[in-house]
């Protein structure tokens, strides 16, 4: 049994995606839709246990030894971020159930838990597995699922939202397997590990270079890199409150740790800063992205669209990280992976809280909502201080180890920058607390109660973790350390 | 090098910019799809492409022959197809719900109309805005 955890966690949400379907009745799916997803859970903490205690683990899939066979393998890195994914589905998945009969019409509620099963799959597949070709399969799962997912928004504009991030997703992962390709005919391999080898023997063909690029861009659309985040914001602002959450923590994440894997476990990072200016074009795009981004989500007056931005923003952070090029500027990358899935899933929370009592997701009706939903304002208000980066909180730890690993590097202007960065988030965040606790409501709120229980508690938890890990950091800079050491160590 | 023995990856790269440019180009949704699935397609070639390996026959144990052709990048490209006809199932289901909800599959109707939506929200922030300074009074009528 413990043998097979590796793909049991991929396998396990797959089966029930279907069984759902035949569960029909939309609480009881959503109770099954938790409870399968608090397996993944359990599983992917074993993993990471097991992980740390005895290294790597190499499944074969059917028995077929790599690189023939399709292997999964669980190393720090990954297992530390199948723990992230299937937490945050689970925590999120307590809140669906409430939130999700308010937004989703009820014929589709099932549905909905389908696809959401459907890309969690995807997700924890793309995060397991050691076969490129395996990676853009999950891929498009994960995608095609989230497409479904964004649509069943209310707003007649989820759907073009959703329309526009098909066409831009499929057009990244066609890219990907492009790049896959061209792999493949001068390697003859799939296999990451064994792609790890054989590249260095064709490093000087144009070929290699190709794929290197078709992958980045793929992998960057994805991951919604600044001038390719145009998907993003609508995408999360018109789709069901769960559904963003669930996105906004989880999704960009993996695509962060699929560029991750692409750099440093399959090209290697003397090929990557060789063949590209890549700590050029990451630099140059993260910050502009960083900056863009914030700016333009001090105007917005959707409240959920202003988070997206912050979104893209944050993901310029990661991509800064990622720039440096040191073993120190990784573990920020991978901290700042984490910290922000805990914050941005609480935010995101809160707002659903929200839209489950008023039904919208716009500023000005968030006035005056601070003496009604004291609970909900207050964890929307510790997701935004962390956002800042305010001491005690996680996104302190983050930006503590970005600005370390920059000026180690010896970029102070660039450290400099993202403290200044820091202040348009200040901005942001204080135009939020304005409208909820300084200004008169706009519209009839007197009736608006706090939220149910079953959301205030899976919102809370996020707030709690985003400051027991702003606090205690032994875990996630631990293992954030440790995968970064391990993944500079393949290398060396 | 040969370059017109090359022919089949040229007619890939033409295929790939013909339908990268479909989807770029065009404002009809449907089109775009259409250059999507062309975009698609020519990857398959490309994969069908590098399988075959000239003089060599299908994957198929015969002592007849010495040389087969690789089979891997052909099942690869199975796999691909069936995601490609999944997404253009999806995309085209999108387009029908787009077509009921606005009337329209043309880029330009259906951005006016929201652009007309955004206008609406924010003059009804704008309008509070400026209510901002009369609300004393409002509250004392």
């Amino acid at each position: 049994m413990t043998a097979h955890y590796p793909i049991l966690q991929v396998v396990i949400p797959l089966l029930a995606a279907p069984v759902c379907l035949f569960l029909r009745i939309p609480r009881l799916v959503g109770l099954f839709a938790f409870l399968v997803s608090g397996a993944a859970f359990f599983i992917s903490c074993m993993l990471l246990q097991q992980v740390i205690a005895d290294g790597p683990i190499s499944y074969h899939i059917g028995g077929w030894p790599p690189p023939w066979g399709i292997e999964y393998r669980i190393d720090t890195l990954n297992a530390y971020l199948l723990v992230l994914v299937s937490a945050m589905s689970t925590v999120v998945l307590i809140a669906a159930q409430t939130s999700i009969a308010k937004e989703v019409r009820e014929d589709r509620q099932t549905f909905f838990y389908t696809a959401y099963l459907l890309c969690l799959t995807g997700l924890l597949g793309i995060l397991s597995t050691a076969d490129v070709f395996n990676v853009f399969v999950f891929l498009e799962i994960s995608a095609l699922s989230s497409y479904t997912l964004i649509a069943m928004g209310s707003d007649r504009r989820a759907l073009t939202a959703s329309y526009q991030y098909l066409i831009m997703g499929t057009i990244g992962a066609t890219f990907i397997i492009i790049g896959v390709g061209l792999m493949y005919v001068m390697t003859g391999t799939l296999n990451m590990y064994d792609l790890a080898q054989r590249l260095p023997e064709v490093y000087h063909t144009k070929t290699v270079h190709c794929a290197f690029g078709f992958l980045i861009v793929g992998v960057c659309l994805k991951l919604a890199l600044f001038p390719l985040h145009l998907w993003l914001p609508n995408a999360y602002a018109y789709a069901p409150s769960i559904a963003t959450t669930f996105l906004a923590a989880t999704s960009t994440k993996v695509a962060v740790y699929l560029l991750i894997r692409y750099i440093f476990s399959i090209f290697g990072i003397t090929f990557v800063t060789t063949s590209l200016p890549i700590e050029e074009i990451f630099l140059i795009l993260g910050l502009t992205g960083i900056f863009a981004a914030s700016i333009s989500a001090i105007y917005r007056l959707n409240i959920k669209r202003l988070f997206a931005y912050s979104s893209v923003a944050q993901i310029g952070y990661m991509i800064l990280g990622l720039a440096i090029g040191t073993q120190l500027g990784l573990t920020a990358t991978l901290l700042h992976l984490f910290n922000h899935a805990l914050m941005k899933a609480a935010i995101f929370l809160a707002i659903g809280a929200v839209v489950y009592r008023i039904g919208s997701a716009q500023l000005i009706h968030f006035a005056g909502l601070g003496r009604k939903m004291p609970w909900t304002m207050a964890a929307l208000v510790a997701g935004g201080l962390s956002l800042i980066g305010v001491p005690l909180t996680v996104g302190f730890v983050s930006k503590w180890y970005l600005v370390v690993a920059l000026l180690d590097k010896g970029w102070w202007p660039v450290a400099v920058l993202v403290l200044i960065s820091s202040l348009l988030a200040v901005v942001y965040v204080w135009r939020i607390i304005e409208w909820i606790y300084f200004t008169q409501p706009r519209i009839i709120i007197d009736n608006v109660k706090e939220a149910p229980l079953s959301q205030l508690i899976p919102i809370w938890l996020l707030v709690l973790a985003n400051i027991y890990f702003g606090v205690d950091t032994r875990l996630t800079v631990g293992v954030s350390k440790l995968a970064a050491q391990s993944l500079f160590g393949v290398n060396l | 090098m040969n370059v017109l023995g090359l022919y089949n990856y040229w007619i890939v790269v033409i295929l790939m910019l013909i339908g990268f440019y479909i989807v770029i180009a065009h404002e009809n949704l449907v089109k775009k799809l259409v250059g999507l699935a062309i975009f698609q397609t020519s990857v398959f070639f490309l994969y069908i492409s590098i399988g075959k390996i000239t003089g060599a026959t299908a994957p198929i144990f015969d002592e007849k022959w010495q040389l087969y052709s690789n089979p891997l990048p052909h099942v690869l490209i199975l796999t691909a197809i069936v995601v490609g006809i999944a997404t253009t199932a999806l995309g085209l289901s999108l387009v029908v719900r787009i077509q009921e909800a606005y009337g329209s599959i043309e880029e330009n109707d259906i951005q006016i109309q929201d652009t007309q939506d955004q206008l609406e929200c924010q003059l009804e922030a704008y309008g509070i805005q400026e209510s901002l300074t009369t609300f004393d009074q409002d509250i004392d009528e």
